[in-house]
């Protein structure tokens, strides 16, 4: 019904719509936000990990010279937020989140009180003269402490400071196959606690407008619709009273999908003192005190047959989620995901799991690009690696034998794959390693003791989760769908509205390809809007890799609806049935008269200007709205990795001397799009595997407060990544796109971590937490002298 | 005063030049050339990603070389040319210019926070070493953080606009030596 095929948009890699303006320094972030009269917001915070506080004496901040105001709990009367799983106790305990501190701090650098000032300077001056007294209380640093029998509790309705703990399978008769199994390994994985880090740190700027009897909040969020529902329950607003304007946005990776109590501060002081205000994070607050994510420990133990095929996966997983849950996922989003999904890409007959949440005095938790699934990918790798080992098999052909193969294919964990391409990526991989003669060149690097090794980590990755999967989490929130509306003006031009928001995805770009070949129409004439949430009913935003999957496909539907309409238009000028028309370029042509044409301009013309033309059975007006939701399990997108690592022995660095990428994400909108992020969640992958983390003291102080002390990686240790791509589409998005946007992620630390096994292998060394500093690779390598052994 | 100064603040006049336009501005001792560039000028397409001279988001030009702007003074950068993304465009056309095309060719930036600081340190350095190597610019570049790309596409896309400048200098040479 569109254009011919080799017009057609989708699968090019298209220039994006996006970059003119990021490229000049016309984007406009939240910072660069400026409105008239505004006042600038900063927040006194917690500087112990755990107490009672005592006393909060601002009166000497309110005689900063420009210091307009300081506002506490008591002063701001907020509603608290609470994030709900439709669990029993047992299973869930839920627990509030205030917006300031009230007479409890539970991590250093908790929210306290808000100054608000003339300009930021001042309202930093303001913090200063802050004094806040605390009852200290133990804090809970560790799993270990968290889960004692005695340990003082971090909030006094979860004990054993447990949030969730949730069995969710458990194979009849799993025992006894561990027991008779010929092959059974174990694994200890830990995983350091991360900080997502977008480049942009969180921000707000709020106002009250009296026309609307609303308030504005700008402000960077992957989820606008989420936030505009808490800030209205917190504030006491009816929803419509509260619109949410995403401006460009520098990054979120599921630090900012969650929302956050500085926002919602932010516009309760706006509304206190009638003047915009706005808060601009700092760096140290973001890395602190912001939303961290990945601390997590397995104990898990594989069974296997004698020839290597899986016979069954029992694992423990803690989570540690800091201080609170996070709205809406709660701190369920950890435990739950890893024990829906290990099993992954393997054909695991019996499957039992205990997920946990536990809460410690530490900053909380968000979902980090991934959320679980770097975690159980290394987990369940480092089995198959380890029974490779044991039984004497190749590492990739213990894979082979075990990777699901028949589609669709439903799991022990009651979820059903839709087709992708395992084996297919696996041995692609291996191939693109081999043939760039890697398994030559580290034999010789052996035979002349350097340490080079080649891992790989097979992976799937569920996306386009629609509100099916995400109720099975009983969440009482369940995401889900998304909402387009494509609509058509006098001059032809098409605007799309979604309810995703695009930060860095280049949805701009993608949603426009879309909508262009759905149309038959020229890119420049489509754009897209999004992240307001006055333009469009509702939305669930941006994580997940949901926006193409589902979003895309919402915007298909309705751009097809306006397709439709734009045909019957014209076939009632016509006077012939719709189905004899087609669109083609703008406009609508006649099958059996290619000469004949109406455009798209005097269609629309038509359609508003001169509607008394139109038949009684056509509205006036070219607009469509459209919802899609996902109906079954999701969308698996898959991959392998294969990476090769060289240790260096003086130093223990690791440096990475090759990456290979096969990936399948079904249709790629736009494959250089899809490459971006694979090579970007690649490399927030290496950074989880050998640099970033952030550790606590035994008082619960945060390691990390800039980037003197947490190590993002620079182009000097990111490699270049090979990527092959492969093409599975998938059956029921409009598109045929899986979502792309966490799989780099997933995969890079099992591999890299299996590669420094193989480079240890000689040694008999065997590592299975990350980070792998330079002092765990140097001990590795360092052969101990009788004496230095324990 | 105004609402960057406060009652008690001691504030100055200062003189910047910013992309061969001359501002001047009143303002407090303390603040920085990146505030000053952003909030006074509204210059806003110089980024602060840190505000501790790591992430590199707010890298300028002063004389011609890469700098924080984070890290200095607006009172500093008196008497200095300040040059900020926002000069790389065409001033009439808008029209991008060779290092920003490059940048889109090659999918060098995703959110785009990142970007003006690595165009700015990118223009400062090819302009010292127009000679340099892809090796030579990815350790350059490893001087600031992007968190979506993970930096292949940045190095391409510079190294690109680099051999793009070698050979349009190397015709234009060829082309003078035939006259």
């Amino acid at each position: 019904m569109t254009s011919a095929k080799d017009d057609r948009l989708v699968g090019r890699s298209v220039a994006r719509r996006e970059d003119p303006r990021l490229l000049s320094g016309r984007g406009r972030f939240v910072d660069d936000i400026e409105l008239p009269g505004m006042l600038h917001a900063q927040f006194v915070r917690s500087t112990v990990a755990h107490g009672t506080i005592t006393e909060i004496d601002l009166s000497r901040v309110r005689q900063v010279p420009g210091v307009l105001a300081a506002f506490t709990a008591a002063d701001l009367e907020l509603g608290d937020i609470t994030a709900q799983l439709g669990r029993p106790l047992s299973e869930f305990v839920p627990t509030a989140m205030p917006i300031l501190a009230r007479d409890r701090v539970r991590y250093v650098g908790e929210p306290v009180a808000v100054v608000v000032a003339r300009d930021p300077y001042l309202a930093e001056d303001g913090l200063e003269a802050a004094r806040v007294t605390y009852a200290p209380l133990p804090p809970i640093t560790c799993e270990e402490q968290a889960l004692a029998p005695d340990a003082p509790r971090v909030h006094a309705e979860a004990a054993r400071n447990t949030l969730v703990d949730v069995g969710l399978f458990a194979t009849e008769g799993i025992d006894e196959i561990f027991d008779r199994a010929p092959c059974v390994v174990h694994v200890d994985v830990r995983t350091g606690r991360q900080n997502a880090l977008p480049l942009e740190t969180r921000g707000a700027v709020a106002r009250w407008d009296d026309r609307e009897e609303q308030l504005v909040l700008h402000t960077c969020t992957q989820t606008p619709h989420q936030v505009r529902t808490v800030a209205a329950r917190c504030l006491r607003l009816d929803e419509r009273a509260v619109r949410v304007i995403v401006p460009d946005m520098g990054g979120g990776f599921g630090l900012k999908c969650v929302v956050g109590r500085e926002e919602i501060a932010t516009a309760a002081a706006a509304l206190r003192l009638g003047r915009p205000v706005k808060w601009i994070e700092d760096r140290k607050d973001a890395l602190s005190a912001s939303f961290l994510a990945r601390e997590q420990h397995y104990t898990a133990r594989a069974a296997f047959d004698a020839d290597g095929r899986i016979l069954g996966l029992d694992a423990d997983v803690v989570c540690d989620m800091g201080a609170y849950s996070c709205y809406p996922f709660t701190a369920g989003i950890e435990p739950l995901m890893a024990s829906a999904e290990m099993p992954g890409v393997y054909k695991v007959p019996a499957y039992r799991v205990r997920g946990r949440a536990i809460t410690t005095n530490k900053a909380p938790t968000a979902p980090y690009r991934g959320v679980s699934r770097p975690q159980y990918v290394m987990a369940v790798e480092r089995l198959m690696e380890r029974a490779a080992r044991e039984l004497r098999l190749d590492p990739v052909e213990i894979r082979r034998r075990n990777v699901i193969t028949d589609f669709p294919y439903t799991g022990v964990n009651n979820i059903t794959y839709d087709p992708g391409s395992y084996l297919e990526s696996l041995d692609l991989c291996e191939r693109a390693v081999r043939e760039a003669g890697w398994y030559d060149r580290q034999a010789a690097a052996r035979a002349e003791g350097r340490h080079i090794g080649i891992g790989y980590s097979c992976f799937s990755e569920r996306t386009g989760y629609g509100s099916a999967a995400f109720a099975q989490r009983k969440m009482e929130v369940v995401p889900g769908f998304d909402l387009a509306e494509v609509r058509m003006d006098t001059s032809g031009a098409v605007t799309a509205t979604t309810g995703t928001i695009s930060h860095g995805q280049s949805h701009e770009t993608t949603m426009a390809q879309i909508v262009a070949d759905t149309l038959g129409l020229d890119i420049a004439k489509v754009k897209l809007h999004q992240g307001d949430t006055d333009r469009i009913t509702y939305g669930w935003g941006t994580f997940a890799s949901r926006s193409i999957a589902v979003g895309g496909s919402a915007v298909r539907l309705a751009a097809g609806k306006l397709g439709d309409k734009l045909r019957a238009i014209a076939a009632a000028e016509w006077g012939i049935p719709p189905e004899e028309t087609e669109l083609d370029r703008g406009r609508v042509r006649r099958r059996d008269d290619p000469d004949a044409a109406l455009t798209y301009e005097h269609l629309a013309d038509t359609a508003y200007l001169t509607s008394h033309l139109l038949p009684k059975d056509i509205d006036p007006g070219l607009t469509a709205t459209a919802v899609f939701d996902v109906h079954n399990d999701g969308t698996f997108s898959n991959a392998t990795h294969g990476v090769v690592v060289e240790l260096h022995e003086g130093t223990g660095q690791v440096e990475i001397l090759a990456y290979f990428c096969v990936e399948d994400c079904g249709v790629a909108v736009n494959p250089q799009v899809v490459e971006g992020q694979c090579r970007g969640g690649i490399a927030q992958g290496i950074s989880g595997a050998l640099f970033e983390q952030i550790t606590y003291d035994a008082q619960g102080e945060p390691s990390a407060t800039s980037f003197m002390d947490y190590k993002v990686p620079t182009a000097q240790e990111i490699p270049e990544v090979v990527i092959h791509h492969l093409e599975t589409p998938c059956a029921f998005t409009a598109t045929g796109a899986k979502g792309a946007g966490e799989g780099g992620t997933i995969g890079a630390p099992a591999a890299v971590l299996n590669a420094v096994n193989d480079a240890l292998r000689p040694t008999g060394v065997e590592l299975d937490h990350t980070p792998i500093t330079p002092e765990t690779v140097h001990r590795a390598l360092t052969p101990r002298t009788p004496e230095q052994t324990p | 005063m105004n609402d960057t100064t406060g009652p008690g603040d001691d504030v100055q006049l200062i003189t910047l030049d910013v992309n061969g336009t001359s501002h001047e501005v009143i303002t407090a001792p303390r603040r920085t050339l990146v505030d000053v560039l952003r909030h006074d000028l509204r210059l806003t397409g110089t980024h602060v990603g840190c505000e501790h001279g790591i992430c590199g988001a707010c890298t300028v030009l002063v004389d011609g070389l890469p700098v924080r702007a984070c890290l200095m003074f607006a009172a500093q950068a008196e008497g200095a040319r300040i040059t900020t993304v926002e000069s790389l465009a065409d001033p009439a056309t808008g029209e991008l210019g060779d290092l920003q095309r490059a940048f889109t060719a090659h999918h060098g930036l995703q959110c785009g926070f990142c970007t003006p600081g690595f165009l700015m340190l990118a223009q400062g350095f090819l302009a010292e070493r127009p000679e340099a190597t892809k090796e030579d610019i990815r350790e350059v570049v490893a001087a600031n953080l992007c968190r979506c790309t993970g930096y292949q596409t940045i190095v391409e896309a510079i190294d690109a606009c680099a051999t793009a400048r070698r050979s349009q200098r190397a015709t234009g040479a060829e082309e003078e030596s035939c006259n």
